[in-house]
């Protein structure tokens, strides 16, 4: 399942990860990512016939605790971290596009 | 007694303190005044805490004045990897989308550490996001080994195990996602431990593998890595995953006799690649082990060339969602200069928050979850994974533990491997596979190669730490190797 990773598969995923690149950085990934995924591949190898996958590798099952409300941040203690806000609320540009 | 204290383990620092010999503010204030000296040498802290250490110092010497409520850590000097959240402290991840970000929380550990009475000299410099192993990925500075100021410290907990091994705090935290406290702590010289995962609270740790991360403290021997766990462990009701079971009074039994335990050398460590000088030092440390009256035996990892990429691939994956979170909205640096749309905003202030090895990873991750690849890397990986920790399982089902090195070469030099990301994840072979499988790793000093020191690592069961603890202590009973101190 060897493949290269090309320029155009890096900048979809960089997209997917909401990642700014410019063509140059996309040629500079796209050589390393395909030496990695070339080393990635050797996990075919393994043999996982009737293997599950890991899903926890503690004991816990079912951790419950009681619902009970408490007092935790405030609203102006949380939004001092904040780039943006406006009466109380954090602000951001338009999400849904021009009108 | 001023000058030399700032050299000794915890456990004789605290009896100097009960005794009235020093005070925390003598400990503090000369700790610190090292700081400021050594520190610009190595760069092991991002953040010195001075106000706050000086106030906690306080507050400890009236605590042990009073005769109530004192700990072993109690006026203790420690500093804590940057990524463990402080409350009103700087808390960056050594990376610059988290630069001026100041936590309103603080981390369960932090709590625990405070509520014990130690006191924070400040936080410590690694590779971005826990992302490298050699602490060359921060974004801010490259910190230096204190044994040879030309080479790294290793990472990702670089700036811990440095501050450490220069004596420039009395111990630290790391926090080890697939060797970040054990690989460091072989290349300085330090003890350090990775929990079973579960064991310490990750409740205000950065994520950056939730499946994989271990807060682990960062010592000058084994007694005090048992005196720290004890102190950070146990359950936290805001992490599900911590175990209920109780925390063991490890310091207690650690002069416990190794005699007839029986120790299993993974034959697949040691193979090829691995340094001269490395491989007779852990030669050294077996026979050490075999004259204390233990069994050796070797016993096989078969899986174990299948742990680097199963490691990498499943810290891209989870990596790539739990960095979603620096979008440049809520918190930490936001770049929006001629933004359209909320779109904008994500695209330009991640790429220029982040360092390229963390691009390369949370790209590569969003690419093995793709759908067409899922199958192929994520689920395979996880699969993979079932085996790592079954090789573990059916191995210390024959042994009490497991005795590997913690790199296959001592610390290299800065620079040498920064232009191959894949060479670099290739010196964190030994120390990944422990955390897909979750069972709990010792790191500590046995010998030096060309000048430069060489860890080992015993492996134990899932929540066993206290059989790691006794056997790490009686070896360092009759070596003096985590005795050594660097020319700095």
């Amino acid at each position: 399942m060897t493949q290269t990773i090309d320029t155009k598969t890096v900048k979809n995923v960089a997209h997917l990860v909401r990642l700014g690149i410019s063509e140059e950085e996309a040629q500079k990934f796209s050589g390393q990512f395909s030496t990695i995924i070339d080393y990635f591949d050797m996990l075919n190898e393994a043999d996982t016939e009737n293997v599950p996958p890991a899903s926890d590798i503690t004991t816990n099952t079912n951790v419950l605790r009681e619902d009970v409300a408490k007092v935790s941040m405030s609203r102006e203690e949380f939004l001092k971290n904040a780039p943006r806000s406006e009466r109380g609320y954090l602000k951001v540009p338009t999400v849904l596009g021009d009108e | 007694m001023t000058g030399q204290f700032h050299t000794l383990p915890i456990h004789q620092i605290h009896q100097l303190l009960i005794d009235k010999k020093i005070s925390s503010m003598e400990l503090t204030q000369a700790m610190l005044r090292r700081a400021y000296e050594i520190d610009p040498k190595i760069s092991s802290y991002v953040t010195i805490t001075d106000d706050l250490a000086l106030e906690q110092a306080r507050q400890a010497d009236d605590r042990i004045a009073s005769g109530e409520n004192i700990t072993p850590l109690t006026g203790i000097p420690f500093a804590l990897k940057d990524c463990i959240s402080t409350r009103g402290v700087r808390t960056t991840c050594s990376s610059k989308i988290l630069a001026e970000y100041v936590p309103q929380y603080s981390a369960t550990v932090v709590n625990k550490l405070a509520d014990a009475g130690a006191v924070l000299m400040g936080k410590t410099n690694m590779d971005e996001f826990g992302m490298g192993s050699s602490c060359e990925n921060s974004a801010f500075v490259d910190t230096r080994n204190p044994w040879d100021l030309e080479r790294v410290p290793g990472g990702s907990s670089g700036g811990s195990a440095a501050a450490v091994s220069a004596s420039l705090c009395s111990f630290s935290l790391g926090e080890d996602t697939g060797g970040s406290v054990r690989m460091p702590a072989g290349f300085c010289n330090v003890t350090g431990i990775k929990p079973t995962y579960g064991r310490v609270s990750r409740y205000g740790l950065i994520s950056l593998v939730s499946s994989f991360d271990c807060i682990g403290p960062m010592t000058r021997d084994v007694q005090d890595c048992a005196i720290v766990l004890e102190a950070i462990a146990g359950k936290d009701e805001r992490d599900s995953t911590t175990f209920n079971s109780p925390v063991p009074q490890y310091h207690q039994d650690l002069n416990k006799s190794v005699k007839g335990m029986t120790i299993g050398i993974p034959k697949e460590y040691f193979v090829s690649g691995m340094e001269a000088g490395v491989e007779s030092s852990i030669q050294e440390a077996i026979r050490t082990y075999e004259a204390l009256g233990m069994k050796v035996r070797e016993v096989s990892l078969p899986n174990t060339r299948y742990a680097l990429p199963v490691y990498y691939l499943l810290l891209m994956a989870e990596a790539s969602s739990n960095l979603a979170r620096f979008d440049g909205t809520r918190f930490g640096l936001s770049v929006s200069e001629n933004a359209r749309d909320v779109i904008d905003i994500y695209l330009q202030t991640r790429r220029e928050g982040f360092g390229d090895e963390v691009k390369r990873r949370i790209m590569l991750g969003a690419y093995a979850l793709s759908s067409g690849y899922y199958d192929a890397y994520y689920l395979k990986a996880q699969k993979v994974r079932t085996l790592l920790r079954r090789d573990f399982e059916t191995a210390l089902a024959s042994v009490d533990i497991l005795l590997a090195p913690t790199s296959p070469t001592t610390a290299f030099k800065l620079g040498e491997k920064t232009n191959d990301p894949l060479e670099m994840y290739l010196s964190d072979i030994y120390v990944v596979a422990t955390n897909p499988a979750g069972v709990p790793a010792l790191a500590l000093p046995c010998g030096f190669s060309k000048g430069m020191p060489v860890g080992m690592q015993l492996i134990g069961r899932h929540l066993d730490e206290q059989t790691l603890f006794q056997v790490g202590h009686a070896y360092q009973q009759v070596t003096d190797w985590h005795e050594q101190l660097p020319p700095i």
